[in-house]
């Protein structure tokens, strides 16, 4: 069968295709790729259907929560809180590796020590330990231990509100997490490196920053990506402590409007908003610290949009060499 | 490098050595891969280490500038003992901030050359420089344009070592070693990771800075460049000193079996 298929195939080649140096040949087909894409659409757009049609969904209370001002504000906290805690957490994290992979044993076992307690417990643990912080301590006060000395004493709760409690609890929770990606950046990078950076004179310390830590940043980014967005949608987790982020918010106003689900896709919407933004910042730096990698850096979406709207045009050489 | 920093041959044979090597000792978990190591080289000179793989030249070398911390002897460059300061009358293992200072002084070229691959190969050179001596930055890239002329690479200064050859990039790397004006250089094999058309360029660029006087201590397998350029070549193995000498007494009369055996091999 298969035999005369291709004896059939062979007697209607013509000499001039099987003799010609370049091959002319039928792409090969994926005709199965389009069943698999057709039934899933089918689905999609049932599953799609039946959601927009079901009665339990009042579709008009999504678009009127949607820009509501109070989901706006809690937009505007959420974001906040992902920024600060990202932002802060990174530099502790990068100082937690530089303390766990230098030669002081001290700082070595105080990083280990910090990152076994902050990794090991559960984060939403942590922020009702840091949110109720004056069941435990209701005064701080800073002096001289084991004497009556203070200097100034004050009450917990008004020293750490549940905003500053639960941005605490993220960040101290983050840094541990953040360390060790930062500390597996920094293992990355090949010892010929500092080999290289001690045998022209750098400091230890000149040599982290210069050289090491730009070369970590490489292989830092993609998970740190990550962990920003999985820090956006664990702020909702503040919710315990009544910080006024969007989940929090959200909840709510869906207690006195028992309008739960409608809210919770309000929500998600943001969510997946918020997640899609954050995303961009990461290409760049991706790009920024990838350079002297790549022979050619690809162009960025920008640049392809602009060379869509305004093509380029075909050098005369490649023309002369399609002929 | 400038004429200032030329020392003349004839001057530098009645002055004490550049660099000077007393049994010096290095183990590896329990290995000794050097075994007692004792040697001396005068300002403006070359020397040559050869010996089979495992000799224990890398390791010396990498010992020089205190890569690898040594075990017994002591090695001094320009009268510094090199890891160790001596105050009131005891001897003090150095931190490393002052090794990084006593480091700018000696120069190093490695294998597999070691450039900052997130660097241009201007910037590879200005780096330490600009951010170890305070060099200003227009200084810095002015020297450093100039030493990339000196290898032959003026044209690459923006290029990134992953858009050179191997032969650029350790042209590149001795360039950088240059930038700190260094009293002695250091090759650790700085042919050994290259295709072999581009060989010649980097030995070239060897040949012309040991011209100028450069005081340069290279390990290599690279006999004609030993034979041309070197002023004592240096037999090693199993980590001592077997045989040395001027190029023509050892390479082309060793006297020693192993040395004998190590030649034919390689010749």
């Amino acid at each position: 069968m298969a035999q005369a298929t291709l004896s059939q195939g062979e007697r209607r080649l013509e000499p001039a295709v099987l003799d010609s140096d370049d091959i002319v040949a039928v792409p090969l087909r994926h005709p199965w790729r389009w069943v698999v894409a057709a039934i899933l659409l089918a689905g999609g757009v049932s599953l799609g259907v039946s959601l927009w049609g079901n009665d339990n969904v009042h579709h008009p209370t999504i678009s009127e929560f949607i820009f509501n001002p109070r989901i706006l504000s809690g937009v505007l906290l959420t974001l906040v809180l992902t920024v600060v805690a990202m932002l802060v957490s990174t530099l502790l994290g990068v100082l937690l590796a530089i303390m766990r992979l230098s030669s002081n044993p001290v700082m070595t076992v105080l990083a280990w020590v910090y990152v076994w307690v902050f990794r090991g417990t559960p984060l939403l643990i942590q922020i009702v330990l840091w949110g109720y912080l004056g069941l435990l301590y209701s005064q701080i006060s800073l002096g001289v231990p084991f004497t009556d000395f203070t200097l100034f004493s004050i009450d917990t709760n008004t020293l750490i509100p549940a905003f500053t409690a639960g941005l605490l609890a993220l960040t101290l929770n983050q840094a541990a997490y953040s360390a060790e990606i930062v500390r597996a950046g920094m293992l990355s990078v090949d010892e010929g490196q500092y080999e290289a950076a001690y045998s022209v004179g750098m400091s230890p310390t000149f040599t982290l920053f210069k050289v090491v830590l730009p070369q970590a940043m490489r292989v830092i980014i993609p998970p740190m990506g990550n962990e920003t967005i999985s820090m956006l949608k664990n702020t909702s987790l503040l919710s315990v402590i009544a910080v006024l982020e969007l989940y929090t918010v959200a909840t709510q106003i869906s207690s006195q409007n028992l309008r739960q689900v409608e809210l919770l896709v309000v929500v998600s919407c943001w969510y997946l908003f918020l997640t899609s933004i954050l995303s961009i910042p990461q290409y760049y730096l991706e790009r920024h610290y990838g350079r002297g990698k790549a022979r050619a850096l690809p162009p960025t979406p920008l640049a392809r949009a602009w060379a869509v709207l305004r093509p380029a045009p075909r050098s005369t050489i490649e023309r002369a060499d399609a002929q | 490098m400038t004429d200032t920093t030329r020392v003349p041959i004839a001057a530098a044979s009645v002055a004490a050595p550049l660099l000077s090597a007393r049994k010096v000792r290095k183990s590896f978990g329990g290995v000794e891969v050097l075994k007692g190591i004792s040697l001396d080289v005068s300002a403006g000179q070359v020397m040559c280490l050869l010996g089979p793989s495992g000799s224990g030249k890398s390791t010396f070398l990498r010992c020089i500038n205190h890569l690898e911390r040594i075990d017994g002897g002591r090695i001094s460059v320009d009268g510094e003992l090199i890891g160790y300061a001596a105050r009131h009358g005891r001897i003090f293992e150095m931190n490393r901030r002052e090794v990084a200072k006593q480091r700018r002084g000696i120069g190093m070229v490695f294998q597999r050359f070691n450039l900052f691959p997130h660097m241009t190969a201007l910037e590879n050179i200005t780096a330490a420089p600009v951010g170890v001596r305070g060099l200003p930055k227009p200084a810095a890239l002015a020297r450093g344009r100039e030493l990339l002329d000196r290898v032959g690479l003026a044209d690459l200064a923006q290029s990134y070592p992953a858009q050179l050859s191997g032969g650029q990039q350790q042209r590149v790397a001795i360039a950088r070693a240059l930038a700190m004006d260094p009293k002695l250089l250091l090759f650790d094999e700085p042919t050994s990771a290259l295709d072999p058309e581009l060989v010649g360029d980097v030995l070239d660029v060897m040949r012309a800075l040991a011209a100028d006087g450069m005081t340069m201590v290279v390990v290599t397998h690279e006999i004609g460049f030993a034979r041309g350029a070197a002023d004592e070549v240096v037999f090693m193995d199993a980590g001592v000193v077997v045989e040395s000498g001027p190029p023509a007494t050892v390479l082309d009369n060793p006297q020693n079996p192993r040395t004998k055996a190590f030649l034919d091999s390689v010749m």
